[in-house]
């Protein structure tokens, strides 16, 4: 099998450099390469399942995210390194306190209704709209002690403490600037104008019929002049999996992303030289998944038994078996695509002598049946591959004299029994945000042991873990951070308080002659303004 | 004995389905001996075709051998056609038994409580059961049985209520001996011959509904079925064929082989009604 990640590598590589001087954008990339930007032509692509509505913030939905990126943007868009880089904002700069963000806008910003856009209407945004329909924005912006407009193009916030990471929530995935014009002193769900979304964004809704297709058209007063190069893009609703890979090999449509193909599809779209494929773009999501573990119950709470599981477990068949090269295995609870990643922190390789020599040293023989303990784990009803997971999880600790029995569910009965703590084991991932005090500390601290899911259902304590993720959220350093963070991360690959698994990606396929296509950490949730077809 | 036998042996297609079945017996009884592994168990590469790296019949996406998966899961579905049929009977042949000998309201109150059970469709009642005790091998047996269980009753009853006014079921009233003696001992044996064809394809449906049930993520995530591996193998189909066709395969034979033997027990248990059909010579 080819590995798919090698072309991305390249590309990463490429974008590094183009973060370091954000002033050369990927146009000029493009036209290094000697291919010009041609103007023209309609993308025809899949959304999978049907966002309800349009409008970011009040959904937060996936599909959401990935159409409404088109007509909405954010300050600043986040590059594969997840740096800020200019959007809405021209420029920004923070004092030297770390309390203090002045960010100035683009010259030009129009809504698609043709009203301008100015710092009013971002403050209404960050202070008013995602305050009160986005429950992950507010958790930062909260933050904000108060918000002042000097000039029309001139944003100032000031926090009530230095928040490192604040730059991440003004991506249009977290704060999506709304017109304050269409939405002020009204109930902001129930608004009339949720029915056509108007944003700052390169596409426009120009139709919409529910159950078939989205297509969006070129907004023509967008503020980047003589873009965007496509006319237009035709999100088409595809339930069914094999048609929506029938699709794309028929040229239907011109490029997947997310869900749209199954991963056992992907080796097939690898081999047709028109298309490409791409895993990177996901950076700022950076899903991680793990086996869950009650630590209310023996023996999952003795973190030897933990480590033994942790060798038990291949995780490169499980990445390569499983989700044929699509993402890649976990090494710490921190995501390698995420800020803060320590290569140096490993957890537990696969070594199921080393396994097995553990439990020995816990005085765990096996019996007659080669059985040393049985848990039970509870599969992730998610589908086809994470059935298949847990029956790889079950052999693979089985070898080692671990007797699994799996317990399956439907979706609300698999959330319920992780909120109220009744599972011995389980699988489970979630979205990293970018940075670890944003979306890995709710798993391991021990002030949110909840009743919720999502949160440290595992039960896991550790105090030296919870004073590490206390400081580095405080901290306004970022190196001082990622020494926190490097700490933090040791301290938990030593405890394995659970299994980290894989880095989970999702496929972007494209046709080559589609160029631009994932340029940010955020992928095929980006504008698409300077996505053109090359002839 | 030897006369049903001979009635039995008349219908070629019933021997052939009785030696289906015996070798799907063997199957079930000498998988542990074929295949002395667990068919969970990942022996080499995934998506092996058939008779490629020592497996038979390929491998699966996990490099699981397909012929073991089959070996062993014929001893979930005849153990779980088997065992949800017995159960079937029982709520069954009680029923029918007790509506067709009592009559009058009993039996108006247990034939409406049925018609209850045959309006709802049985295998959407059926996942529901399911889904709501959560999927396990006891559970999927008792669901199974739940919704097999009317059409029992329905022929237990008729046959209770024409044998019921014969003479020698009223010859044992004249006698005193009880209701529940007279059931057992008089009636019952002589309405054995269509419960025994009737149950012959209930193993057959049960073994169906246990494959769909398995086939929509709803069997026992600890037990290897056929309609499991053809749920895990309909994804990748167009990858690998082997993994859901030979399963399916299994299924058909198991089910043909039943009906084929129904058919033999009716004709053998029922002589004039399948000389009047012409199956057998006069």
């Amino acid at each position: 099998m080819t590995d798919p990640r090698s072309p991305a590598l390249g590309r990463r590589a490429v974008l590094a450099g183009a973060a370091a001087a954000p002033m050369l954008m990927t146009v000029d990339q493009a036209r290094a390469q000697g291919v010009a930007p041609r103007r023209g032509g309609v993308l025809n692509t899949i959304i999978t399942p049907e966002p309800p509505l349009l409008i970011l913030g009040v959904n937060n939905q996936g599909p959401t995210l990935i159409v409404g990126g088109k007509i909405y943007q954010g300050l600043v868009k986040l590059s594969p390194r997840l740096e800020p880089l200019p959007e809405l904002a021209r420029s920004w700069s923070v004092s030297p306190d770390g309390r203090v963000y002045t960010f100035t806008l683009q010259d030009n910003i129009t809504f698609h209704d043709g009203r301008p856009c100015t710092a009013e209407d971002v403050i209404f945004s960050v202070t008013k709209f995602h305050m009160e329909v986005n429950p992950r924005a507010r958790a930062i912006l909260e933050r904000i002690e108060k918000a002042e407009a000097p000039d029309p193009k001139t944003v100032v916030f000031t926090l009530k403490a230095p928040f490192e990471p604040f730059l991440l929530i003004f991506d249009v995935t977290a704060c999506a600037i709304v017109p304050k014009h269409l939405y002020d002193g009204t109930d902001y769900r129930n608004n009339p104008n949720n029915s056509t979304p108007i944003g700052t964004g390169p596409f426009r809704l120009a139709e919409w019929q529910r159950g078939n297709f989205i297509r969006l058209a070129r907004h023509e007063q967008y503020w980047k002049p003589g873009q965007p190069y496509l006319d237009g893009i035709i999100y088409r609703v595809v339930p069914d999996s094999q048609s929506r890979a029938l699709a794309l090999q028929t040229g239907q449509v011109q490029m997947t992303q997310f869900n749209d193909i199954e991963p056992f599809d992907v080796p097939r779209f690898q081999a047709m030289p028109n298309l490409a494929v791409a895993t990177d773009g996901w950076e700022l999501f950076s899903p991680l998944s793990w086996i869950e573990i009650n630590h209310r119950i023996k023996p999952l709470d003795d973190a030897r038994f933990r480590r033994a599981m942790a060798h038990a477990v291949d995780r490169n068949f499980i990445a390569q078996r499983l989700w044929f090269g699509v993402g890649r295995p976990a090494t710490s609870p921190i995501a390698s695509t995420t800020r803060f990643h320590d290569p140096t922190a490993r957890m537990p390789d696969f070594n199921p002598r080393e396994a097995a020599a553990i439990l020995d040293g816990m005085g765990l023989r096996p019996n007659a049946d080669g059985v040393r303990a049985s848990i039970k784990m509870m599969q992730l009803p998610y589908g086809e591959v994470w059935n298949r997971l847990s029956e790889y999880l079950r052999q693979a600790l089985r070898q080692v004299g671990i007797a699994v029995e799996l317990e399956s569910t439907d979706v609300a009965g698999w959330v319920r029994r992780l909120a109220n703590w009744e599972f011995e084991t389980t699988i489970n991932f979630v979205y990293q945000w970018g940075d670890p005090t944003l979306g890995v500390e709710r798993t391991y601290v021990s002030s949110n042991i909840k009743k919720v899911a999502f949160t440290n259902t595992a039960g896991y304590v550790n105090a030296e873990v919870d004073r590490l993720f206390a400081q580095a959220r405080d901290e306004p350093q970022a190196e001082k951070r990622r020494a926190l963070f490097s700490e933090v991360q040791k301290k938990l690959v030593a405890d394995v308080p659970l299994v980290w698994l894989m880095e989970l990606a999702f496929p972007t396929i494209h046709e080559k002659r589609l160029r631009n296509v994932i340029t940010t950490g955020t992928g095929v949730h980006a504008s698409f303004d300077d996505v053109f077809f090359a002839s | 004995m030897a006369e049903f036998w001979r009635r039995f042996r008349r219908n070629l297609g019933a021997v052939i389905g009785l030696a289906i079945l015996a070798l799907i017996g063997l199957t079930a009884i000498l998988a542990p001996v074929l295949f002395p592994f667990s068919p969970w168990e990942m022996r080499g590469i995934p998506f092996m075709p058939p008779g490629e790296a020592g497996f038979l019949l390929g491998s699966d996406s996990l490099g699981r051998d397909v012929a073991a998966g089959i070996a062993h899961g014929t001893y979930v579905s005849l153990l779980v056609g088997g065992v949800s049929t017995a159960a079937a009977l029982a709520i069954g042949i009680t029923l029918g038994a007790v509506a067709g000998y009592a009559a009058g309201r009993v039996d108006d109150a247990i034939m409406r409580f049925t018609e209850f059970f045959q309006t709802i469709p049985s295998f959407v009642l059926a996942v529901v059961l399911v889904a709501i005790f959560t999927p396990s091998i006891s559970s999927i047996v008792i669901a199974i049985a739940i919704v097999s269980w009317p059409p029992v009753t329905r022929v237990v009853r008729a046959e209770f209520l024409s044998l019921r006014s014969r003479e020698f079921v009223q010859a044992a009233e004249v006698l005193g001996r009880s209701r529940i003696a007279i059931i057992l001992t008089e009636i019952l044996p002589n309405a054995l011959s269509p419960i025994i064809v009737l149950s012959s394809l209930m193993v057959a449906t049960a073994i169906l509904l246990e494959s769909a049930l398995s086939f929509l993520g709803l069997g026992d995530p600890n037990l290897m079925s056929w309609g499991f591996m053809i749920g895990s193998g309909r994804s990748v189909i167009r990858l690998a064929w082997w993994m859901s066709v030979f399963p399916g395969i299994a299924i058909f034979l198991t089910v043909l082989a039943l009906n084929l033997v129904g058919e033999g027990l009716n004709d053998a248990l029922n002589p004039r009604l399948a000389r009047r059909r012409g199956a057998l010579p006069a």
